[in-house]
């Protein structure tokens, strides 16, 4: 039987080079800051020096009246919103649009140092900024709540006065949310337990740290329509979003997505595009480009992601069969609800089959910015927690971490945690990826004077399909076009363009993809949830096999005989009938415009058979026991992709993530004051690896076919990130001798373990 | 007849029950007869004549992008599940 691991593919599995690659390299590709318009106005925002304050009145005529302002705008220049969900981000997820608008210009409270309050649209950069100074904010200060627990206690300072308690709904509350995944008889199964570990974990706000900040031109004549120009995942969320905030239909807003320079999920949602636009409508249609400075990008609404306290309880036999899984897991949430916490939930466990486990979520508001998606949102943070108890057990038990692993893997037929039967899946493939890795089997060396460790971790990621549209063009000259609607972070024109090559019987370089604007393209859901590769190449997938079909049918035409009679393989119209020689698309282009005209494929698809995406990290430290410095000597990643279609760009999401999951582990946080402000809003301050800090992070991609695809492609982009702060803290702790819990695991923080241990 | 399995949270309208077996041909008429067995559960997980935009639900494994509208089999296992986002 033919099957994406048997099968020959041509194209599929080569390294060519990207399509968008010359382009970047030489600084011709466009991002959002590149674009600009004659009579361009420049945007700024006035963002909240307090965490927590009501807004009292704002006075806008000192910055209207300075020579070169054209427009200032509050949270009153939105159309009206309400808190019912009205509409769907990135297909499935819901989004409350009073809340969209009041974190992008703030209503009647500011809920965080960086909230904004207003907007100026001005001639010049600097004469926005100066106006900036001009607009008067009468403020009254309100107590602030920035510490989680202290945020989930009765009597803390309540952020949102229309939250309560689901038990007493008389009473207010900061818990946004609440969320149980729960089988089994979670008693009985400690009872059954020989060993038990316990732990309380906890990890800080980080940043998705992208090196664009967000911008947005806006362009909003007085025609009704506008468009806007800008740097996002999701052009199609812009559109629904921007027009439900500024009382528009949906199809009277075109979005333009740039190229983009990182998103890693926060871009998903708007940060100033609404604003943009609301400010060029205001100074009569003039294009009006905002662009965040890193400060904003870092203070502002955003989204990191959240920090968060995990406690994991755990038993197992001494045989090493983990019996009872108990969690509780509370995450910032920041200023308004939303945080991943139920993805933490249900990911944090799914790698292992257990009978009984209890697992409960708590979505918390404090005096921080929204959080936002970050790359296998919630996640990381479960994982961290789980992991490192795993890894205690596994030790408890005296078996090797990975054959613990093993021993209690989901695979095909488990139930996961949240409810559905895994299909077939590759957990188990990549711990034994990570077993036989040469890393793993060579042995740690100590060396005087220093403390070394290794340690190992896995994750679990669900990955997404949603709705995905393309186009395939046929050229006269033999090659192709290919249009989609997904935004290219991570090699995706590539990726799709190779599909379509495989399937027309073309060179990767004879199919030239583009992205297109949501005038341009059916709709497409947003670039996240590691689903592009799979449901946008599943659209170009079927969009070349429509092309197929017409090109069949060509070919008939060509020789005479029913299209029924003619197949296509591997690349060339084969004639069952009359033994004509095949024809290849190069040799049937030139011959369209006689046989029926120009050749177009169409595909949309609302993609179903998702593959969930495991990886299994591997990972040796040494520690300078003076300054607490944790050194990564070598890291490997085990990633389960399904089918690789471009390896070289499953090598570097494998990378990029586990790279991300490094600096998290090891520095990255959000420090506040007192006073709830960030003090390490830049790349300065916030410490993210670079690559002096690291080793080549060594890729061992693992492929077990995804059922639910015809390529057997599973999501690749997220999974990485998520096994490396375990694995870096399951290294740290063998090196010391003792727990690691709290990330980051920086060299203040590591510092007062070494000196506990020191006595 | 299709079983559907109760989110844990939801099983005070199911009186502690995980799954339930009930008849229907669609979700939406599974989900209506369930109303009918345990009232109150149909407004937990619908919102006018769609799921509630915080959930999906599963059919046998796999989102089921029909939602109230999707087809279920004899033999279905449904799964109501929050609603998936991505970065």
């Amino acid at each position: 039987m033919d099957t994406p691991q048997t099968h020959q593919f041509k194209v599929i599995g080569t390294r060519p080079v990207r399509h968008d690659g010359l382009d970047k390299v030489i600084g011709r590709a466009k991002y959002g800051a590149d674009y600009s318009f004659p009579g361009m106005l420049y945007g700024k925002v006035l963002r909240s020096p307090y965490a927590h304050a009501r807004i009292k009145s704002i006075n806008t005529e000192k910055a209207l009246r300075l020579p070169g302002v054209k427009a200032v705008v509050t949270h009153a220049d939105f159309a009206p919103q309400t808190t019912a969900p009205v509409y769907r981000m990135g297909g499935e997820a819901a989004v409350n649009p009073l809340y969209l608008a009041s974190n992008i210009l703030a209503k009647d409270k500011v809920l965080y140092a960086g909230h904004g309050v207003a907007a100026v649209a001005a001639t010049s950069p600097h004469i926005a900024e100066e106006a900036l100074a001009l607009i008067e904010v009468e403020y009254e200060p309100l107590p602030l709540v920035l510490d989680l627990l202290e945020a989930m206690k009765p009597g803390a300072a309540i952020i949102n006065p229309d939250l309560r308690r689901k038990d007493k709904p008389d009473e207010q509350t900061n818990i946004a949310g609440e969320f149980q995944f729960k089988r089994g008889d979670i008693e009985a199964g400690f009872k059954a337990a020989d060993i038990i570990v316990e732990r309380e974990f906890r990890t800080e706000m980080v940043h998705q740290g992208y090196i664009e900040p967000p911008n947005a031109l806006g362009i909003f004549p007085g025609d009704g329509h506008a468009t806007v120009y800008t740097s996002t995942q999701g052009p199609f969320d812009v559109r629904i979003m921007s027009a439900t905030l500024l009382g528009l239909p949906e199809g009277n807003v075109k979005v333009v997505p740039a190229e983009i320079g990182g998103g890693f999920g926060a871009k998903l949602t708007v940060h100033i595009e609404p604003v943009a636009l609301l400010l060029s409508k205001h100074a009569g249609g003039r294009p009006v480009k905002m662009v965040m400075t890193r400060t904003e990008m870092m203070r502002g609404a955003t989204g990191p992601t959240s920090g968060s306290i995990l406690r994991v309880k755990m038993g197992a036999t001494k045989e090493g069969r983990i019996v009872a899984a108990k969690a509780w897991f509370a995450y910032e949430a920041g200023a308004f609800p939303g945080s991943p916490v139920w993805l933490g939930c249900f990911t944090g466990l799914s790698p292992y089959d257990i009978e009984n486990f209890l697992v409960d979520g708590y979505d918390v508001l404090v005096n921080k910015p929204k959080t936002s998606s970050y790359r296998a949102p919630g996640a990381t943070n479960a994982a961290f927690a789980v992991e490192c108890v795993v890894d205690e057990l596994a030790n408890r038990c005296g078996m090797d971490p990975l054959d613990f692993r093993i021993r209690n893997a989901s695979r095909e037929g488990t139930q996961s945690v949240m409810g559905p039967k895994f299909p077939r899946i590759g957990y188990i493939e990549v711990c034994e990826a990570i077993k036989n890795s040469q890393h793993y089997r060579t042995p740690l060396a100590q060396v005087p004077g220093k403390y070394r460790g290794r340690g190992v971790a896995t994750g679990f990621w669900i990955n997404g399909g949603m709705q995905s549209s393309a186009i395939v063009n046929v050229h006269a000259d033999g090659t192709a076009s290919l249009v989609t609607g997904s935004v290219d972070i991570g090699g995706s024109r590539a990726s799709t363009a190779m599909v379509v090559a495989e399937v027309l019987g073309l060179r990767a370089e004879d199919v030239r993809p583009a992205v297109a604007d949501t005038d341009s393209i059916g709709y497409t859901d947003g670039t996240g949830g590691s689903r592009v590769a799979f449901a946008t190449g599943l659209a170009a997938y079927q969009a070349a096999h429509d092309v197929v079909r017409q090109l069949k049918e060509r070919a008939a035409k060509v020789w005479e005989i029913s299209p029924e009679d003619v197949a296509w393989v591997d690349g060339k119209a084969i004639s069952k009938k009359n033994g004509a020689p095949p024809l290849t698309l190069k040799e049937l282009a030139p011959r369209l415009t006689r046989t029926g005209g120009p050749v177009t494929g169409r595909a949309n698809v609302y993609a179903t058979g998702v593959g969930p995406a495991f990886a299994a990290c591997l990972v040796d430290v040494e520690i300078d026991p003076e300054t607490a410095k944790v050194q990564v000597l070598r890291c490997t990643v085990a990633q389960d992709a399904g089918k690789a279609i471009h390896p070289s760009y499953v090598e570097g999401q494998m990378q990029g993530g586990t790279v991300q999951g490094l600096g998290w582990a090891l520095n990255e946080e959000y420090v506040y004051d007192e006073k709830g402000t960030l003090r390490n809003a830049s790349f300065l301050d916030y410490r993210m690896p670079t690559c002096l800090d690291l080793p080549m992070i060594e890729p061992v991609i693992v492929e077990v076919a995804n059922p639910g695809h015809p390529l057997g492609v599973r999501g690749v982009g997220e999974v990485s990130i998520v096994p490396p702060p375990a694995a870096v803290a399951n290294a740290v702790s063998m090196a010391v001798g003792s727990r690691i819990t709290d990330l980051p695991i920086s060299p203040p923080r590591l510092f007062k373990v070494l000196a506990a241990r020191r006595g | 007849m299709p079983r559907v399995f109760i989110p844990s949270l939801l099983r005070k309208y199911t009186g502690g029950q995980e799954s339930v077996v009930v008849p229907g041909r669609t979700v939406g008429e599974v989900v209506r007869n369930l109303d009918q067995q345990f009232p109150g559960f149909r407004n937990q997980v619908v919102e006018g004549d769609d799921l509630k935009s915080s959930l999906a639900v599963s059919v046998d494994g796999d989102i089921a992008v029909g939602g109230l509208l999707e087809q279920v089999r004899e033999s279905s296992e449904i799964h109501f599940v929050p609603a998936i986002g991505g970065g």
